[in-house]
């Protein structure tokens, strides 16, 4: 089998490059588009260049940013704008591959193996004319890494934030990739970086070479995947999306939604109203794509030092029944929170995860009450109906209404698509 | 006296789409009531414009003896407007 030649393709500073190619006076002078402050989500979602060389960084508070960069200018994000030249970029990757793999809105795998050719066998000349053409095109700088495998050229084109093209090849990844912190690797978050350092891993290389024995006993399975990804050794394929179908992608792998209360949740039924406003969002598009889960996932973002963790559970019986899907959400959250003032919590999200299509047979539970069940998911698309003629919020649930300010989102509406994860099977 | 920087101008168009779907710009008509047609397209292809922000089908176009660009933004055309600075 010859070589793969794969692209991966990163906007830099995406949300900021597309707000100042739309409005030329940002252009050269620190900005950064972030949320709205009044709803709690103030924070920065993307920083220009200019506000990065000053200390600004995605995900902090506008407050944070303005005492680092006073000058800063703030405008609000224009997520349709933002949707609009993810597509156009993709639009041109298409014309050199129809493997596109998006990651987000601003990142995309490209499988150009099978197009070299056409280019006189010069890889690097589709990379410099793909770079060329969205800049030319859409006025935005793409940076690019290109190697073998897919890892590789998203670290190459994250270690490479600029308009360049990095290549890492067979013969180069040992001196190119492997001296640099093993955090830049995908797949290797906080967590797991730092266990690695707590073992002695502090490089990419260091990684490579460990002792596979050793990473498997701390990471389980992980482990050797992660060594293999150090070397060089991953075959994952870049998927194939249809062109036409851009907008809505590929298969959907979970569909979630997620929430920064509007004030800190600090009881149990502002908790409850909360899980059952996001999964009533969730299991109603897991019910307009057809779709049942087998897993609810909960994230949780704790409102003293705002991290936040996920926790998952398996359903029984594949479901987007909405009562069935809170219920899980709200009892893991029980499980894992002691809600009360004792530990307030930011934010919510509920996920539903492992989809099968409405349309493959569900193995009921012997115990279960089956008949019920089918009741209830019809009663779910009667209220669908009402929702769709009437508007999200005509019909509600007693639970919701026992907190004002949370009565009034409607979180269906509002819902933003985030990228989906590398690892799904 | 010069020209101080470039703005985005929406303006009126007449153009003439043929079978195929390619559609040619035949003149501009601009806020004033001034109509100007357009002698010569020059070239078609899809750009961003660098002096005003925004993208779309790029037009390099010809009016008497003056080249400019002319954007398809979908569904609106907008030119690079000259903004120049008066003395004051």
């Amino acid at each position: 089998m010859r070589k793969r030649v794969i692209i991966h393709a990163d906007m830099n500073c995406f949300y900021a490059s597309v707000e100042q190619h739309l409005n030329p006076s940002l252009r050269g002078i620190p900005m950064a588009v972030a949320g709205d402050p009044k709803k709690r989500n103030g924070i920065i979602l993307a920083k220009s260049r200019e506000a990065k060389a000053m200390g600004v960084k995605t995900g902090e508070a506008i407050w944070q940013a303005k005492s680092k960069c006073p000058s800063i200018t703030i405008v609000p994000p224009n997520y349709k704008a933002y949707m609009r030249y993810s597509r156009l970029a993709r639009m041109i990757y298409y014309d050199y591959t129809d493997m596109v793999e998006p990651f987000g809105l601003d990142e995309s795998w490209l499988d150009v193996t099978g197009s070299v050719d056409l280019f006189g066998g010069v890889p690097m000349l589709i990379a410099e004319e793909i770079s060329e053409r969205v800049k030319a095109e859409l006025g935005l700088t793409i940076s690019v890494g290109m190697s073998w495998n897919k890892v590789f050229a998203k670290f190459g084109s994250d270690e490479d934030p600029g308009d360049g093209i990095a290549v890492i090849t067979p013969e180069n990844f040992r001196s190119t990739v492997w001296p640099y912190p093993v955090g830049g690797l995908i797949y290797i978050g906080n967590a797991t970086r730092r266990k690695l350092n707590s073992m002695g891993i502090f490089t990419i290389g260091g990684l490579a070479n460990a002792p596979i024995e050793m990473l498997n006993r701390r990471f389980g399975k992980m482990g050797g995947i992660i060594r293999a990804f150090a070397n060089g050794m991953d075959s994952s394929p870049v998927k194939e999306m249809d062109p036409s179908k851009a907008d809505s992608d590929r298969t959907i792998k979970s569909i979630g939604n997620g929430l920064t209360a509007p004030h800190d949740i600090e009881d149990r039924d502002s908790a409850k109203a909360l899980v059952y406003l996001l999964s009533e969002s969730v299991a109603q598009r897991l019910r307009e794509s057809r779709l049942r889960a087998r897993q609810v996932s909960i994230s949780v973002r704790d409102a003293q030092n705002l991290l936040y963790y996920t926790r998952q559970v398996p359903l029984g019986v594949a479901s987007n029944i909405t009562t069935e899907i809170a219920s899980a959400a709200f009892a893991l959250l029980e499980q894992n929170e002691p809600l009360n003032s004792t530990h307030p919590l930011r934010g919510l999200g509920v996920r539903a995860g492992k989809l099968i299509s409405m349309d493959v047979p569900v193995q009921e539970d012997l115990f279960g009450d089956a008949e019920k069940r089918q009741k209830m998911e019809n009663l779910d698309f009667a209220i669908d109906g009402l929702r769709n003629r009437f508007g999200n919020s005509c019909v509600k649930r007693m639970g919701e209404l026992t907190d004002e300010t949370m009565a009034s989102l409607d979180i269906k509406r509002d819902n933003v698509v985030h990228p989906v994860g590398f690892f799904y099977e | 006296m010069g020209i101080a920087r470039r703005a985005k101008r929406y303006v009126g168009v007449v153009a003439h789409h043929d079978a195929d779907g390619l559609v040619m710009p035949m003149s501009i008509e601009w806020d004033d009531g001034r109509k100007f047609n357009i002698d010569e397209v020059k070239d078609i292809r899809r750009a961003a414009s660098l002096k005003t922000g925004g993208d779309g089908i790029r037009y390099t176009i010809r009016i008497g003896s003056n080249i400019t660009y002319l954007f398809f933004e979908d569904p609106r055309w907008f030119v690079e407007e000259k903004v120049v600075d008066m003395p004051s």
